[in-house]
C-alpha cells in the first residue's frame, strides 16, 4: 500500500508521518502540495505544522492549494484521508470536515501527553482500536478549540461521528470534548492530538511500563493498512 | 488607487482569546470602564481599475469565502474607499477650486 503525505510551506511533522507509515508496513510517498498529481497513492495524509505561518487562519491558504483539488476530488470518491492537527484545520477549511478551530480558550500553545478516547472505530484510520478504548498521543497546538453551531454538534454525535474525545482535562476548550471528527462516510479523518509522533518505543509518551514506550498513534496507520489488505 | 476594506470578526458567540487577553491587560493597568474587548481583523484590498458592480460582486464572494470562515468569523463590512493619495489630490483640487471656503479635507482621511 502506497500513503501520500502531502508537504505544505510550513508542514513540520510531514517526515514523522512518512516514518509512520513505514513503521506501519506501508510505503509513504512525498507529495508536494503545489502538485496536481497524487502519484497514484492509496490513502493522503495531510500533516501536522503550521503551513503558511497561520496567516489567515490556520490552514487556510494551503486549502487552497492546487494539490488540495485532487485531494477534495479522491476524498470524496472514497479514497481514506487523515489530517493531522494543522491537516484537521486544512480538512475543515476545504469542507470536506465540518466545524473550525480556532484559539485555546485559555489563550496559549499546549503541548502535553494527551488522553483519548476513541468512540468510533468502523473509520478507515480508527478500525485497529477496540470501541471505547483511551489511548495517549502527544498534543501540541495553540489553535486547537473545536467549534461548531449546536445543530452541527448535535448531528455529529447522533451519526456517530465524533472519532476521539478528549479524556481527563479538555486542553484547549474544545466544544463537547471533541478532539477529531470523521465524514459521513468515515473515510475522512481529522483530529488534532498527533498519533504519528507515537509510533515507536523511545520516541513516544511515557506508559506505566517505561519511559516513552507508548505506540498508541501506530493502530491508526495500521487501521488504514490492514483495511487496503481486505479490500484487495 | 481605489482600496477596498473587508472587515471580519469573529463570531459574537464565539469567546475571543486574543480580546480577552487584552481586556485582562487593560484592566491589570487600571484602565477601567471597559467591559470587554474583541479583535478582528481589516484587509485592505487595492484595485487598479474601476470598481464596477463585478468587481463589488467579485469582492463580496472573496470575502465570504476566502477572507472569512463563516463557521467562526462574520464578514461586518465592506467598504468602498478612495486611498490616502487620491484623497490629498482631490484635497489639493478642491482647495485650489475653492481657495475662499476655507476648508482643506484632511489628507488622512479615509472616511
Amino acid at each position: 500500500m502506497r500513503i501520500g503525505v502531502i508537504t505544505f510551506p510550513g508542514s513540520l511533522d510531514d517526515r514523522d508521518a512518512q516514518r509512520a507509515v513505514r513503521l506501519a508496513g506501508a510505503e509513504p510517498v512525498a507529495l508536494w502540495h503545489g502538485s496536481h498529481d497524487l502519484d497514484g497513492v492509496d490513502a493522503l495524509i495531510l500533516p501536522g505544522g503550521f503551513s503558511y505561518g497561520d496567516y489567515l487562519r490556520c490552514g487556510a491558504i494551503a486549502s487552497l492549494s492546487p494539490i488540495m483539488t485532487e485531494v477534495v476530488d479522491a476524498a470524496n470518491a472514497g479514497m481514506p484521508v487523515l489530517g493531522i492537527c494543522n491537516g484537521f484545520q486544512m480538512l475543515t477549511e476545504a469542507h470536506l470536515l465540518e466545524g473550525g478551530l480556532i484559539r485555546n480558550d485559555h489563550g496559549a500553545f499546549i503541548c502535553r501527553d494527551q488522553v483519548l478516547r476513541v468512540e468510533n472505530t468502523s473509520t478507515d484510520w480508527t478500525s485497529g482500536f477496540d470501541a471505547g478504548q483511551e489511548i495517549t498521543i502527544p498534543l501540541k497546538n495553540g489553535e486547537g478549540g473545536f467549534i461548531a453551531d449546536d445543530d452541527t454538534l448535535d448531528r455529529l454525535e447522533g451519526e456517530g461521528r465524533v472519532v476521539f474525545r478528549y479524556v481527563d482535562v479538555n486542553p484547549n476548550g474544545s466544544l463537547r470534548d471533541i478532539a477529531g471528527i470523521s465524514n459521513a462516510r468515515g473515510n475522512v479523518v481529522g483530529l488534532m492530538p498527533h498519533p504519528e509522533h507515537a509510533v515507536e518505543p523511545g520516541f513516544g509518551p511515557d506508559t506505566a511500563a517505561a519511559m516513552r514506550s507508548g505506540v498508541d498513534g501506530l493502530a491508526f496507520f495500521t487501521s488504514v493498512v490492514r483495511r487496503a489488505l481486505v479490500e484487495a | 488607487m481605489p482600496t477596498i476594506v473587508v472587515e471580519v470578526m469573529p463570531k459574537a458567540e464565539l469567546l475571543d482569546p486574543q480580546g480577552k487577553a487584552v481586556a485582562g491587560a487593560l484592566a491589570r493597568t487600571g484602565r477601567s470602564g471597559f467591559s470587554g474587548v474583541r479583535i478582528g481583523k481589516r484587509f485592505e484590498l487595492t484595485v487598479d481599475g474601476p470598481v464596477d458592480d463585478a468587481l463589488k460582486a467579485s469582492v463580496q464572494q472573496i470575502a465570504e469565502e476566502i477572507l472569512s470562515n463563516s463557521v467562526i468569523e462574520d464578514v461586518v463590512g465592506i467598504h468602498y474607499e478612495q486611498s490616502n493619495a487620491e484623497l490629498a489630490e482631490e484635497a489639493a483640487h478642491e482647495s485650489a477650486e475653492h481657495s475662499d471656503s476655507g476648508y482643506v479635507a484632511p489628507a488622512g482621511e479615509t472616511h
